[in-house]
């Protein structure tokens, strides 16, 4: 297949590697350098999707990032990606895309009713339609929108490819290398500043590479490509192509993403799909340029309308002809640039001019080619329906008011230029109050709010000459403050062709007795007639306007549509368009894959996984393992093919008839020292700990300044003012925190000192009427009985060489021990707590088994202690000091906190013995009492009880102290189920206690 | 993202510290009488300012300091940082 638009010569395209891909199942042919867009213009296709709303045909509207209409669907290398930009994705061999938003085909589409429908589809159609009835919602409206919204399918299936994130710190970084960025960063680069430069394009150069300018005696585009290799070589200089900035956040930190490897047909080995910059720069250099602004006419969304300075660019850059009887339609001297290009090619363009008489350079050269020019003329509408085939033109009044005699022409292309429109999105993001330029109808950045400068065409500065002259000055003085050195540089002549002032017209009036579409958010499809309801409806804010309208809001970002909206209601309203404002830039500038943001933080490596030096024992061992926390711990061990039920029933069994061991290494460990390390104690825990002995635990309960429950553990008295404080798994961080915040904020006279030691000792818990036994095997020269160690005392000895702490504690409710060792000997410990215990028929047990144990005991927990429970709530009222202060007490005195029918932890089993009860169940008087039924408590912690082999809860009722012995329903409406149950103590197993002090 | 400015450490990503609310409230002494109001405003009421606000904030993923960070909460200016015990003049 021929390439029928493509030129002979020129363009920036490598002929000699021509390359194959499909759109819409046909094989085309470009070349090496070439975009999609550029390949599909050089074959002659126009036609690319349907617009989001109506579904009327969209082609091509600009050259890059403003790119309203041709998204298309991506395949590469076995995946597909969605939202892709035709005019942003580069060509590779074998690439193959998709049109969007048609269905059966981009040529004849069902959703193109839409478009007959349209008195239907308003402004705030959404909003009005899909209100009532309620019912429509899930069968019609819901399916209605999910088939008609996007802009593409993503794909379903795990997304093989690999994203990076990359932290970087720089002196100056410059968003965008077109002549301004380029200058600032050759100036700053030049006094020794450590400099990133960022392009969004494969190219570097920005306008250069199309203007027909000179700069020091070279084309603007042989100076850029001189700048960027010198750069290229210093050591101080990072420059990106294919790599956008989208956001400017706080403290100067831009995020960028950089495409790695989407040009190629598969990614490298090693190599990422895509790499975000989070970038720390002490100066911004803005060059983001400026993007072409369209004028407004009927049917202006016919594919072969687009930008003229995107026609010009695809003849310059990839040497393709948008067409062959192009009509440019402009209000400033852009579009003769355009039309000369097509002229020194050999085609004859029309240029029409809203301008009554406009004299300048580049308007005489266009004269001295003989081009045809036709002043104080406009294009009415476009005619044609996949493709332009002819345009309605009319001469227009001096206050552009009126038609005059409407003729219609032959042509296959419209470029439009209604003059150019400022990139202000990164400076805006930064915090910079944008302000309205009058001689340009544009907003440009303000007073600097970070440290940020905007120089150039995002200035609104479209003098070359002033832009290298105030970007050289800018980058020599934003990095001689930071370097202190000042190299001279010298600027080099320019030469450029002056323009003349451009028409404050944007905006083609309708003629009489015709209702042409005009729109103005080509991907949203909103058109002057949807901005005209919002405001006749009463929306008055811009903000308003835009999200009742969607104006803007596509994925384009507005980048075409937002000032002509601006004017539109500016109109209407008959203020200036300053007084409008515009709408707030947010971040991302243009879409960012997901797969970036989210870069190498995916399955497993979402968190970190912390393991016990048991860990590998415990795999050899058919440990099935559970998250708690960041750990991964034991939840049972498998024996054959028994569940999670039988083995967990099996351990905890084991332990309350023999002896079981258990990895508790997860525990957070705390080390206290110093000589207030008591009164520290005293003041956090809730009862007394000035009189605990050497060598003595005590179990504590913490609480929040609110008064809620919000650890609890047991602490040591290691040796005079040293302690080891235990907390729970989850909350030891918190607890570190908060100890570190009185210590250092509230009580900085005390003289403590904390520090975790969570990961510096391993531990096991023995546990079990036969757990003395086994500690006398592991100590055999100690004296372990219940006299020389007896409940809660705690003693070092010497583990068969390793240095071992030993705590007659008990969260199973048996007879048990702790015993922690250096980390790194837990495994040794372990393997030895295994064979001793063999003779005493000694299990590993899990965190299942060790739940089963702590409930049936009613030992409370994490789902007890839930962030809503005070001491009283888990009966640990008796660990609450009536002599002294501590934090959180004052809050116990809350009347809600004092009340007679506070709720309490209570004991629950199923009347008929058998049937599990769902945790989180609700607790209820009357099963059939109409919804909502009042809830009296829920069901905190399930286990099936190994003492008494039935079902056991536990549960934090209302009134839960003069509960006892009543019937109560547990309702689950998750599991469908009502189980009758009544209402036990919470110490279901061994309520004296008498156990752990056997 | 915020850049910290750790009295101990230097400057500083925000995603090194974590935020610890208002640093102007100051604890009621223990053992102290304390009305309902007054308990009241230290345990709940904040301010919640727009504009200049001390703040505490602590390095935990550093030197593990509490430190008070004086910051615009509109703009997110941070103007200045002391040490736990430094008075803010
Ligand atoms: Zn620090």
């Amino acid at each position: 297949m021929t390439q029928a638009f493509r030129i002979e010569n020129g363009g920036l395209i490598n002929r000699d590697k021509k390359l194959s891909f499909k759109f819409n199942g046909k094989t085309y042919f470009g070349y090496e350098g070439d975009t999609l867009a550029s390949a599909l213009l050089a074959n002659g296709v126009h036609l690319v999707g349907r617009s989001f709303k109506y579904h009327r045909p969209r082609g091509f509207f600009g050259a890059g990032v403003d790119e309203p209409y041709a998204v298309v669907q991506l395949y590469r290398n076995g995946e597909t990606e969605p939202n892709i930009k035709a005019t942003e994705q580069e060509l590779f061999d074998g690439l193959e895309a998709k049109s969007v938003n048609c269905w059966p085909s981009v040529n004849f589409d069902i959703g193109a009713i839409n478009n007959f429908l349209k008195i239907f589809l308003p402004a705030g159609f959404y909003y009005k339609t899909f209100m009532w009835p309620k019912s429509f919602w899930y069968r019609i409206y819901e399916p209605f929108i999910r088939k008609a919204a996007g802009l593409g399918v993503a794909s379903t299936k795990h997304d093989k490819e690999r994203y990076e994130h990359k932290y970087e710190y720089c002196d100056l970084l410059i968003a965008g290398s077109g002549p301004s960025g380029l200058a600032g960063a050759y100036a700053a680069a030049k006094n020794g500043a450590k400099v990133i430069l960022a392009e969004d394009k494969p190219r570097f150069g920005g306008s250069l590479l199309t203007s027909d300018v000179n700069i020091g005696n070279q084309s603007g585009k042989d100076w850029a490509e001189g700048i960027i290799a010198e750069l290229k070589t210093m050591p101080n200089v990072v420059v990106k192509n294919r790599s956008q900035i989208f956001g400017y956040y706080d403290h100067n930190m831009l995020v960028m993403s950089e495409k790695v490897s989407d040009h190629l047909p598969s990614t490298k080995k090693y190599h990422p799909n895509k790499r975000l910059w989070y970038i720390r720069a002490k100066e911004v250099l803005i060059s983001s340029g400026s993007i072409e602004r369209p004028i407004v006419f009927g049917n202006n969304d016919t594919p072969g309308v687009m930008l003229s300075s995107a026609a010009k660019e695809y003849l310059k850059v990839y040497g393709v002809l948008v067409g062959r009887k192009p009509l440019v339609f402009t209000n400033n001297d852009s579009g003769y640039e355009t039309a000369i290009e097509f002229k020194k090619h050999g085609v004859d363009p029309v240029v029409l001019d809203s301008r009554k008489n406009a004299e300048s350079e580049i308007i005489d050269e266009a004269k001295n080619l003989g081009i045809n020019i036709k002043n104080s003329f406009v294009v009415v509408a476009a005619q044609g329906y996949k493709k332009v085939k002819s345009a309605d033109i009319a001469s227009i009044s001096d206050d552009k008011k009126q038609l005059g005699k409407i003729e219609n022409i032959q042509c296959d292309c419209i470029c439009v230029s209604g003059f150019w429109t400022p990139t202000i999105h990164l400076a805006s993001q930064s915090g910079n109050k944008t302000k309205f330029k009058e001689e340009i109808d544009a907003f440009v950045p303000g007073q600097s709010k970070q440290n940020e400068i905007t120089l150039g065409a995002a200035n609104g500065v479209f003098s070359l000459d002033e832009t290298l002259k105030t970007s050289f000055k800018a980058g020599s003085e934003l990095s001689k403050k930071l370097t202190k050195k000042d190299n001279e540089i010298a600027i080099p002549n320019v030469v450029e062709k002056k323009s003349s002032q451009h028409d404050k017209f944007w905006c083609v009036p309708l003629p009489k007795g015709k209702n042409y579409k005009r729109f103005l958010d080509f991907q949203n499809d909103v058109a002057v007639s949807d901005v005209e309801i919002a405001l006749r409806e009463g929306y008055r804010s811009i903000e308003h306007v835009k999200r009742y309208t969607t104006l803007g809001m596509a994925t384009d970002q507005g980048k075409t549509s937002n000032l002509n909206g601006l004017q539109l209601v500016s109109e209407i309203e008959n203020k200036v368009v300053p007084a409008v404002g515009h709408t707030t830039f947010r971040p991302p500038y243009t879409p960012v894959s997901i797969g970036a943001i989210v870069g190498r933080e995916v399955g497993k490596h979402s968190k970190p996984t912390r393991k016990s030096p048991m860990h590998l024992w415990h795999e050899k061992n058919n440990a099935v393992f559970v998250d708690a926390g960041v750990w991964l711990r034991p939840r049972y061990y498998k024996r054959g093919n028994e569940n999670l039920f039988e083995g967990s029933k099996r351990e905890a069994k084991n332990v309350r008839t023999n002896v079981g061991v258990c990895d508790v290494t997860t525990l957070g460990k705390i080390d206290i020292k110093g000589p207030d390390a008591a009164e520290l104690l005293n003041r956090v825990y809730t009862n007394a700990w000035m009189k605990l002995p050497v060598g003595k635990a005590r179990y504590g309960v913490m609480l929040r300044e609110d008064g809620i429950v919000m650890d609890d553990g047991t602490t040591t008295r290691i040796s005079e003012n040293h302690y080891h404080m235990t907390t729970t798994t989850a909350q030891a961080a918190n607890v570190l925190s908060h100890l570190e915040y009185y210590l250092q904020l509230v009580w900085p006279e005390l003289n403590v000192n904390v520090v975790s030691t969570t990961e510096q000792w391993a531990g096991a818990a023995i546990a079990g009427p036969k757990s003395r036994d086994l500690l006398q095997k592991l100590f055999p020269n100690s004296d372990v009985s219940n006299e020389g160690l007896p409940f809660m005392g705690f003693m070092e000895r010497d583990l068969f060489g390793v240095k071992a702490r030993i705590f007659r504690i008990s969260f199973s409710g048996e007879l048990a021990y702790e015993v922690n060792v250096e980390s790194d000997y837990g495994n040794f410990m372990w393997e030895k707590i295994i064979e001793l215990g063999e003779e005493f028929n000694i299990q590993p047990y899990g965190t299942e088994a060790l739940s089963t144990l702590r409930i049936e005991m009613g030992h409370v927990a994490g789902s007890e202690l839930d962030g809503r429970t005070i001491p009283f709530d888990n009966a640990l009222e008796g660990l609450v000091s009536k002599k002294k202060d501590f934090i959180g007490k004052r809050s116990l005195q809350r009347s809600a906190f004092i009340a007679q029918d506070r709720q309490r932890i209570v004991g629950v089993v199923p009347l008929d013995k058998q049937t599990s009860i769902p945790e989180g169940s609700h607790l209820v008087k009357d099963d059939k009492a109409p919804l909502p039924n009042p809830k009296l408590g829920h069901i905190s912690a399930s286990c099936w009880s190994v003492e008494y082999d039935n079902p056991f809860s536990l549960a934090i009722l209302k009134d839960g102290k003069n509960m006892i012995g009543q019937k109560l329903f547990a309702m689950s409406p998750l599991k469908n189920k009502v189980i009758p149950v009544e209402i036990v103590s919470s110490h279901y197993v061994d309520p004296k206690g008498e156990r752990v002090r056997s | 993202m915020l850049y910290i400015n750790c009295p101990h450490c230097g400057m500083r990503s925000q995603n090194e510290f974590s935020y610890g609310g208002d640093a102007s409230v100051k604890r009621p002494e223990l053992n102290k009488e304390v009305s309902d109001q007054e308990w009241d405003n230290f345990v709940y009421n904040r301010k919640s300012l727009r504009g200049k606000h001390l703040e505490l904030w602590q390095h935990i993923s550093g030197c593990r300091q509490w430190i008070k960070v004086e910051r615009d909460t509109a703009t997110h200016e941070i103007f200045r940082t002391f040490k736990a015990d430094e008075e803010v003049a």
